[in-house]
């Protein structure tokens, strides 16, 4: 039962495009599963992890660590553009503490608002990461 | 005439040239086979975001209220230019027409009584445009260290843009670069990047495709989305434009070092036929002072 047609783009190639059972998207206003014939939908994507369910509901899904990114439902399935993504398992736990650790100390003695947006920023998406790590 | 000695030196330099020049347009073939990959694998994500920045443009009214980015700040008086070139020379006139069409637009904005403001991209169009417009540059990236583009390039360059913007820097951006037709053909470009031009959707072809426009959910809605989306859609224009100035410097470096190769062989034929009657010349010469001399006896 593979039937969801679902592509993952970065800016630099198409990472993916197959026909899957059902995805789990980390959606900016909560988490959605998308199964075949899906009404069109759009929504921004918060930093986490996309489950890839390959062939049906029991499977171990296929995890991957996204940055952030945007999501598109429609008449050819699920298209999701992300700038980087990042099977779980290749996650380096390490360089996101280090990364997660430079991030608050950016944030704490960031100057400007715009600046402390972006530190703000990078905490969220280093925080994801550990916790893509950890679960 | 020169010596037969000079001549023989000179053919020898202009054949150790030529194999410069030629080694130079297999290294630019080479890498415009890799630029043109990039290029190509970048396709569908610029692709998909213009269809969404399309589908959304047609859904939100562009008044006060949007974004910043895509309403404009309702003046039209400062200009920013981004000009991307290349950070080597001997790649023909890929950088200068570039600049050719920069300073075109720059005289015509000046002359309307606009400020001009230049952020470059590499350091070939800052050698060109500094002569005649230093005062308005005010910021070159430097892509020296560079070997291959990533988005993230493009990203920190589009990201300085959107700050100075929303500082008050400037009112309207173009983004000048060579767009890629075929590695005889690049078309340099300017492009409108702030305010965004909204793609404008054919009605028509909507009907056409299926009677009513399937209805859309957004989430969070259209103008979150839009505001997220604007910075990212930015970022893509400048990488794309990056990666086809990549691939058209080398289209551009492999036809004038294919030139300048074929130039270098027309000049060894000519002076291989000089050096061979200068020293035919020579025989000739000495023969007749020994048959005079022989006859003087």
């Amino acid at each position: 039962m593979a039937n969801l047609h679902f592509e993952l783009v970065s800016p630099e190639k198409l990472l993916r495009s197959d026909d899957v059972f059902m995805v789990v998207v980390p959606g900016s206003e909560g988490d959605f599963g998308v199964l075949e014939g899906h009404a069109p939908f759009m929504s921004t994507i918060r930093p986490g992890t996309i489950a890839v369910y390959p062939n049906g509901m029991g499977d171990v899904p296929e995890r991957i660590f996204i940055d952030g990114g945007f999501a598109e439902v429609g008449a050819n399935g699920l298209t999701i553009l992300a700038e980087s993504a990042t099977p779980v398992g290749e996650l380096d736990v390490e360089a996101a503490a280090q990364g997660l650790a430079e991030a608050r100390e950016m944030a704490r003695t960031a100057s400007g608002e715009a600046e402390r947006l972006m530190a703000e920023k990078r905490v969220a998406t280093f925080e994801a990461m550990q916790a893509a790590v950890v679960n | 005439m020169a010596s037969l000695k000079a001549l023989k030196v000179r053919i020898t330099s202009v054949k150790s040239t030529q194999k410069i020049t030629k080694a130079m347009k297999m290294v630019a073939a080479a890498k415009l086979r890799r630029a043109q990959e990039a290029a190509e694998a970048a396709r569908p994500y610029s692709e998909r975001m213009a269809a969404v920045m399309a589908s959304l443009g047609s859904r939100v009214t562009v008044g006060p209220e949007s974004p910043r980015l895509l309403a404009g700040t309702g003046k039209d008086q400062v200009h920013l230019l981004v000009v991307c070139s290349s950070e080597r020379g001997l790649a023909g006139a890929f950088n200068t027409n570039i600049v050719r069409l920069a300073r075109k637009t720059i005289e015509r904005l000046v002359a309307e009584g606009k400020t001009v403001k230049l952020l470059l991209v590499g350091k070939k169009a800052r050698a060109q445009l500094a002569r005649d417009h230093r005062d308005k540059i005010i910021e070159t990236v430097d892509m020296t260290h560079i070997k291959r583009l990533a988005f993230s390039d493009a990203l920190s360059v589009a990201e300085d843009v959107v700050h100075r913007y929303e500082a008050g820097e400037f009112d309207v951006a173009h983004l000048f670069f060579a767009r890629f037709r075929s590695a005889l053909v690049q078309e340099p470009t300017a492009l409108q990047i702030i305010p965004v031009p909204l793609p404008k959707v054919e009605t028509d072809t909507v009907a056409q495709a299926g009677g009513v426009p399937a209805v859309v959910e957004y989430e969070p809605d259209e103008e979150a989305i839009l505001a997220d989306l604007l910075p990212r859609n930015l970022a893509v224009q400048i990488f794309r434009a990056l990666l086809e100035n990549a691939a058209s410097e080398q289209g551009s470096r492999m036809t004038a070092m294919d030139n300048a190769t074929r130039n270098a062989g027309d000049m060894i034929n000519r002076l291989t036929i000089t050096y061979n009657r200068t020293r035919q010349a020579a025989i000739t010469k000495e023969l007749i002072e020994i048959i005079s001399g022989a006859e003087a006896i």
